[in-house]
């Protein structure tokens, strides 16, 4: 990747700059057709999110002025590649009263952070632990 | 008792009129903070207040830090920039209310100062504005320039066919978001595959949702079938939301987890919410919302759907409970944040309330205006009805007309919703055989595109419909396998339109602010910003929108009036023949009433505004004329088509000094000659509700006053129709046509008429 920040001026990036933009499999977007489609060269793989396209997007949206956008973008570019399940477990883990202790949120987080190299998120969840200890959210709900 | 009966004047009627107008099933709830009943202000919401120290936020509208909800602490973390924060709160509330109304102040120096204030000041700044401020301020903060509406596509049987045929047609409306629910929560993979195959006939770009459970979800999202999600609730105190069972990082999680499956998303919500769940802290509805709003940001969603939602009926019944919505979505747009500005869950049974609610969104355009318009009937709308619904559809594109405002929608022809509705069922029918979950018969086919909404369908039932449901969740069916089905069967056109869709998620273009596609480009608050600074800034409706805009179906035109006139002049010239007779005279005859007829009467119009022929007109005025023991003389006149002059020259030939004068669409006039021209004996002037027989007692009435009695005036009884909504643009068309012929100076002419066929 280059060292280039991306602005409001390369937005939308499929337009002004689709030389960067690449689905999952490095494919062009000019190369997911309904043709490649049809002939099993495109699969649903190529039609997903990379996370370079979401930093790419962070920093479009910083130099808009919308860090806190920004920051999601971020946190999700870490989310891209954990398994569907896994994202749906940890999710239901940071729901009230799911765990019972900050012990598992703190797990969970190792597993980001290990595991996924998801640093933000880590720290994220790592936080929510600490909140919902302070606010008394680790107890049984009926 | 006497006999008699008797009036108990117990109660002004009125009230009792009152009483069975739609407006009285609406209940309205006194102002009560204590239990969480007000829109603007509780004594218990907290002064504006902020202290920064090191770490960050030490005291938050008056909360300190060790005291600080999970709502506090997620505001004070991420949404408050302390580098901003002194500046911003150090100004005063009405200073700042008064920058959000002056339109030479820019949008982007007030979302700066937004990023520093707390939710306690952002509701202070709003409350000091009227309603009429919020529109204005509204339509100045929104994020993106172009407005744009959502539609909610659902219906009581969940049926796929009528699901893709009312797609494609709320794609046709120009809806840039459809968002579908189901009657059975198993349905959802059904409805998402009927929806996403609908939207993608006609058009490409129709972003799609299928609100469902949180992790049903984002599975129908992972799977392709959808492009963006909402039903993110978010909620002002924590006891609330740990009652929703999520907190602002269980959420916030749940955000960076659709962004990471590049899925368009917003979070919801609303006033009201706390205070139908019962944890309302005594808070006032705004600043509860506030807390919302702000907590949003901090999230990091792109943006809200917001105003009220499922909130918005009882926050209807607070007094202020109108302007406080629009109080919110202010807060919202002034946060930056892309807003769907609810004008969805029906908060009355009032239509002049439901218009009254519209319009300020309407005039200030909106990212979605509605945040679900009812594109489906109100019984096929399985979120509820909406404030406005497939039944006043046509309401909106007056209004959008009416005020040359764009509410994001367009008008479309009857041939072309039938075509497109003709093949989305062709469409979906072709998936589902190619897919093999089921084959649907013509009949059932057939049923769907002709039906308004689901009573009039012979198609699935919802037993049916979780059978194919099930089967494509269990399956494993994606986008990509719809996509073949579709190519495979001829319906490139709808293949190349999904796919295009679902590409959209690998730039991720389409995941900031405000983003639509619009003409197969992503517009958003980036390459679309609002630039308002005043007249002939921020959004225009441009001269190929208006032409879209006002092109409402049945409208009047000239050529048409006089194409339905050509229809009865072949039937009239078998009642009556005209013949002139040359210049008329004055009359000497004391009995004679002189009826003046106008210069198209019988020429170029034929009937009355009413569908009565002239031939049937006559026949009655010269039929009352002559029971009532006088001699009609008809005349016509060249030189004007007024009414009132009509008469006043009639009167003046008669040798009684009494005419009538009546104009081809109706209007007749009792005159005399010496009284002053506006000054008459009798009028109709309400031709549309004008029978034969009040024309009968006006020839007859003529007669009386001509041998110098008085009867009793004939009265047209109305009911107080639109009289003028209904026929104005005829009778002024009708009306341009008899004063064409007119000519200043010509002299009236006798005229002898003969009633061919049957006439009295």
């Amino acid at each position: 990747m280059s060292k280039e920040h991306l602005s409001v001026a390369d937005y939308p990036l499929a337009e002004k700059r689709p030389e960067i933009v690449r689905g999952k499999q490095g494919k062009q977007l000019d190369e997911i057709t309904l043709e490649a489609l049809l002939e099993d060269r495109v699969t649903l793989e190529d039609l997903r999110i990379t996370s370079a396209a979401l930093r790419q997007q962070a920093e479009i949206a910083e130099s808009a002025g919308r860090s806190t956008l920004a920051a999601n973008f971020e946190r999700a570019a870490e989310l891209v590649d954990v398994p569907q399940d896994t994202i749906m477990r940890i999710y239901e883990l940071l729901r009230p009263g799911r765990a019972q202790s900050p012990k598992e949120l703190l797990a969970a987080a190792r597993e980001l952070r290990e595991q996924h190299g998801a640093e933000r998120m880590a720290a994220f969840v790592e936080e929510a632990a600490e909140v919902y200890e302070r606010r008394g959210l680790f107890k049984k709900r009926f | 008792m006497s006999g008699e009966p008797r009036t108990f004047a117990n109660r002004w009627k009125r009230f009792s009129d009152w009483d069975e107008r739609p407006l009285r099933l609406d209940k309205f709830a006194v102002e009560d903070a204590e239990n969480g009943f007000a829109s603007f202000s509780s004594r218990h919401d907290p002064k504006p207040g902020l202290t920064l120290g090191s770490g960050g936020v030490h005291v938050l509208d008056g909360v300190e830090a060790r005291d600080f909800d999970m709502i506090d602490t997620f505001i004070a973390r991420y949404h408050i920039d302390p580098e901003i924060a002194p500046e911003a709160m150090a100004l005063p509330s009405h200073e700042v209310a008064r920058m959000l109304v002056d339109m030479n102040v820019p949008r982007t120096d007030l979302v700066r100062l937004a990023r520093g204030m707390t939710p306690a000041k952002l509701a202070e700044v709003v409350a000091q504005l009227s309603s009429l401020e919020i529109a204005f301020a509204y339509g100045k903060m929104r994020a993106r320039k172009t407005p744009g509406n959502q539609a909610h596509v659902t219906n009581a049987k969940d049926d796929p066919l009528q699901m893709a045929a009312d797609a494609a047609t709320a794609v046709a409306f120009g809806f840039d978001e459809v968002e579908t629910t189901m009657r059975v929560a198993r349905n959802a993979w059904s409805n998402a595959v009927a929806c996403a195959v609908g939207a993608a006939v006609g058009r490409w770009g129709t972003l799609f949702q299928c609100s469902s459970e949180e992790a049903e979800e984002l599975r129908i999202g992972m799977a392709g079938f959808t492009s963006y999600a909402e039903t993110v609730s978010v909620y002002g105190t924590e006891k609330s939301f740990i009652d929703g069972d999520d907190t602002p990082w269980s959420k916030a999680f749940l955000a960076a987890a659709y962004a990471s499956r590049g899925i368009k998303m917003r979070c919801t919500s609303g006033a009201g919410s706390e205070l139908l769940m019962g944890f309302h802290e005594k808070k006032s509805l705004l600043y509860l919302e506030a807390r919302c709003l702000c907590l949003q940001r901090a999230m990091g969603v792109q943006g809200t759907q917001n105003g009220g939602i499922d909130g918005a009926p009882v926050t209807c019944t607070v007094p202020g409970g109108m302007r406080e919505l629009m109080a919110e979505n202010l807060i919202a747009v002034w946060l930056d944040l892309e807003c769907a500005s609810g004008n969805d869950a029906r908060a009355t049974e009032s239509e002049i309330r439901v218009g009254a609610k519209i319009m300020p969104f309407l005039i200030a355009g909106s990212d979605l205006i509605c945040s679900g318009f009812g594109s489906i009937l109100k019984y096929d709308n399985s979120f509820n009805a909406s404030l406005l619904n497939g039944e006043e559809l046509e309401d909106y594109l007056v209004l959008q007309r009416d005020f040359e405002a764009d509410g994001g929608l367009t008008p479309v022809e009857e041939t072309r919703v039938l075509a497109l509705r003709t093949r989305a069922v062709e469409a979906i029918s072709a998936v589902l055989e190619e897919l093999g979950l089921g084959r649907p018969t013509e009949d059932m086919k057939m049923s769907v595109v002709a039906a308004s909404g689901s009573d009039e369908t012979r198609s699935y039932l919802p037993r049916d419909v979780a059978l194919i449901s099930e089967s494509i969740k269990e399956r494993g069916i994606t986008v990509v396998d719809v996509i073949k089905a579709l190519a495979k069967r001829g319906f490139t056109e709808e293949a190349e339109n999904l796919l295009k869709l679902v590409r959209l998620r690998v730039s991720g273009d389409y995941l900031q602010t405000s983003a639509v596609v619009r003409d197969g480009r992503v517009l958003s608050a980036i390459n679309d910003p609002n630039d308002y600074l005043g007249p002939g800034t921020g959004y225009r409706v441009s001269d190929a929108r208006r032409e879209e805009i006002v092109a409402i179906r049945d409208v009047l035109t000239r050529e048409e009036v006089l194409r339905a006139e050509g229809v009865h002049k072949a039937a009239e010239a078998k009642r009556i023949a005209y013949r002139t007779m040359g210049p008329a005279a004055p009359g000497s005859d004391p009995r004679e009433v002189v009826i003046g007829v106008s210069p198209a009467f019988g020429i170029k119009l034929f009937q009355t505004v009413a569908g009565h022929p002239l031939s049937a007109i006559l026949r009655e005025l010269i039929g009352g004329i002559t029971e009532g023991g006088a001699k009609a003389r008809v005349v016509r006149m060249r030189h004007t088509a007024d009414t009132s002059f009509l008469g006043l020259s009639a009167a003046r030939l008669a040798g009684s000094g009494v005419g009538i004068g009546i104009q081809a669409k109706g209007t007749a006039v009792i005159h005399q000659k010496d009284r002053l021209p506006h000054n008459n004996l009798e009028l109709f002037s309400n031709s549309p509700i004008t029978r034969l027989e009040h024309y009968r007692r006006m020839g007859a009435n003529a007669a009386a006053y001509a041998l110098g009695q008085m009867p009793e005036p004939v009265v047209v009884p109305t009911r107080g129709e639109a009289m003028g909504s209904r026929y104005h643009a005829r009778v002024a068309l009708i009306y341009a046509i008899e004063t064409e012929m007119t000519s200043e100076g010509t002299a009236p002419e006798d005229i002898e008429v003969t009633f061919l066929e049957g006439a009295a």
